[in-house]
């Protein structure tokens, strides 16, 4: 193992542990907007497959990349949609919607 | 363009300065969605620090072929545009299906890397690689399958054979086997689809068992394995970005599926293997027991002179589609001068806070939505708890009664209420097929209709003469 690799490895226990944390803080009230959020945050994939779509070495990765774009996309731009659809439908009580 | 002000090294520095500062965004983003004050804030970050992985990814000089890109990100655009204006019903359909999508793009990544590099590849990048594509392969179709069963295109039943666990284990057990080997012999490239497909098929098998009650847990567990999915992505393209993002939903999706069993009473391992929701239809059903029915007028009675009424919301009342009408309910009964709350089992619904966000859709105030720990101490001083659509979180045979399958099942204390309506169909028991005894207590009421129709009816005859 490089210690490139350890890093990456040091950086993924961290960041395990720190989502933890975070995420026991939220609310149950809001658990179904999370869940959506999380996944819209994990369609990062996206990154991974811009660079094999773009590079466009072989027919193969091309193809599997662009496939994966269009996939992650439909996270990325849906999941963050609709949760923020979900977090603005929380009112206090007293504020009425016009 | 820009590499020819910046020198290419100029460039990938700022890159990876673009995904650090993104990586910031991603953990300030679930930070404030904690609370309902700062959760629009926090998915606010949220898109800018996609935006920001985004465009700094454009920036790669590796890059050359930006129409395909173009492409693909519109058509994906067009599909995540319809699938975030479903209605909040649909929302656990829609969850599921975009775990199979988030699933579907990793293992193709993983897929297009493997036909690349299967020459060049070192041994901990192929592990990575091999569970990337194992973990997303089963989370494509075990999302699907999910997503069918939620939205009742598959029957919501568990689907049972002989042997079954043996068979799952063993698929998935091939699978492992062969990604091992892929490890330390990457050019056998012809068992990598291979591996794909028996992923592929894990996920089908794993889902078949699952029945309706349990698809919060299923839902968040698909959660955290897509995330460790491009988790692993990240180990694989050497992106710390990735790793990170990945970490953090694969930790959300975790504590929530721990939250989710804790809720029931039931483990991991009994959850996925148990088949639960298929068990006893035995002698009990046939022995009758006397319990009181009332009609909406009654009700309304009743209700017109209580302080305080407690409503427990379940899938029954979304599946009725009755929000609305019980947010009339509860206008009506707040006008009066009674203090009215929402009990909120964690697993009421089919995905984690479910029933919230069905509730807050209806324009019910958020303040009045009570957690189970925090409403439990307020029923015995309630005049009325209205059961609408919820069953199992309710039965206090969860408490004292050892043979129940949902023994030691945290509940709502709904019995100690002075006197407890229950809105149902019929007598028939619930999803889990076990019989309610709170049905069948003196201070019961049992108001027979279709949860929609009756709170109708409720608010029809509240206000009196």
């Amino acid at each position: 193992m490089s210690s490139e690799m350890i890093s990456n490895l040091y950086v993924f226990v961290l960041a395990t542990f720190l989502g933890i944390e975070v995420i026991r803080r939220v609310s149950p009230l809001l658990h179904t907007p999370l869940m959506s959020l999380t996944n819209a945050i994990s369609a990062i994939a996206v990154v991974g497959a811009l660079v094999i779509a773009g590079r466009a070495e072989t027919t193969l990765s091309t193809v599997l990349g662009s496939v994966a774009v269009a996939a992650a996309m439909v996270n990325v731009v849906g999941g963050y949609l609709i949760t923020y659809r979900m977090v603005s439908m929380f009112k206090k009580r007293g504020v009425k919607k016009s | 363009m820009i590499y020819t002000i910046l020198p290419p090294a100029y460039v990938a520095h700022l890159i990876h300065l673009a995904y650090l500062v993104s990586a910031a965004c991603f953990i300030l983003s679930l930070k404030w969605l904690s609370a309902v004050p700062t959760a629009r804030r926090g998915v606010l970050i949220g898109v800018a620090g996609m935006a920001l992985a985004v465009g700094g990814t454009l920036l790669d000089p590796t890059i050359e072929h930006y129409r395909y890109l173009a492409v693909a990100i519109v058509l994906g655009a067009m599909i995540g545009v319809p699938m975030a204006l479903m209605p909040m019903t649909a929302v656990p359909q829609r969850t599921a299906l975009s775990h199979a999508f988030g699933a579907l793009a990793a293992t193709l990544v993983g897929a297009a890397e493997y036909s690349l590099r299967l020459k060049s590849i070192d041994h901990f990048t192929m592990g990575a690689l091999s569970l990337e594509v194992i973990l997303g392969g089963l989370t494509i179709t075990a999302s699907l399958m999910a997503a069918g069963k939620l939205q009742e295109i598959l029957p919501t039943r568990p689907m049972v054979f002989k042997n079954q666990n043996y068979v799952n284990l063993s698929v998935l057990g091939l699978a492992l086997v062969i990604g091992g080997y892929l490890v330390f012999n990457p050019g056998a490239w012809l068992l990598f689809p291979v591996m794909v497909l028996l992923c592929l098929l894990f996920g089908v098998l794993l889902i078949m068992p699952i029945g309706g009650a349990d698809m919060p847990t299923v839902l968040a567990l698909l959660n955290s394995y897509a995330g460790l999915s491009a988790s692993m992505m990240g180990f694989v393209l050497n992106n710390k970005l990735l790793i990170i993002a990945g970490a953090l939903d694969g930790s959300s999706g975790l504590i929530l599926s721990i939250i989710m069993c804790r809720a029931m009473n039931r483990s991991f391992s009994n959850v996925l293997f148990g088949a639960f929701g298929q068990v006893q239809v035995s002698a009990e059903a046939v022995e009758q027991k006397n319990y009181r029915s009332a009609s909406a007028e009654e009700a309304a009675d009743l209700l017109r002179t209580a302080d305080s009424v407690v409503i427990v919301p379940g899938y029954g009342m979304a599946v009725a589609q009755a929000q609305h009408k019980v947010r009339e309910l509860f206008d009506l009964l707040t006008k009066q001068g009674t203090k009215v709350t929402f009990a909120i089992h964690p697993v009421a619904g089919r995905m984690p806070g479910h029933m919230n966000v069905l509730l807050a859709e209806a324009d019910i105030p958020y303040d009045n939505l009570l957690e189970m720990d925090d409403v439990n101490p307020e029923f015995p001083q309630t005049d009325v708890a209205l059961v609408i659509g919820a069953n199992d979180v309710t039965n206090p045979a969860a408490r004292h009664d050892k043979s129940s399958p949902i023994y030691g099942m945290p509940i709502l204390d709904v019995d100690k209420a002075r006197t407890v309506m229950v809105i149902k169909r019929s007598m028939n028991p619930g999803f889990a097929g076990i019989d309610n005894e709170l049905y069948y207590m003196d201070r019961t009421l049992m108001l027979f209709g279709d949860a929609k129709g009756f709170v109708g009816d409720l608010v029809k005859a509240l206000p009196g003469d």
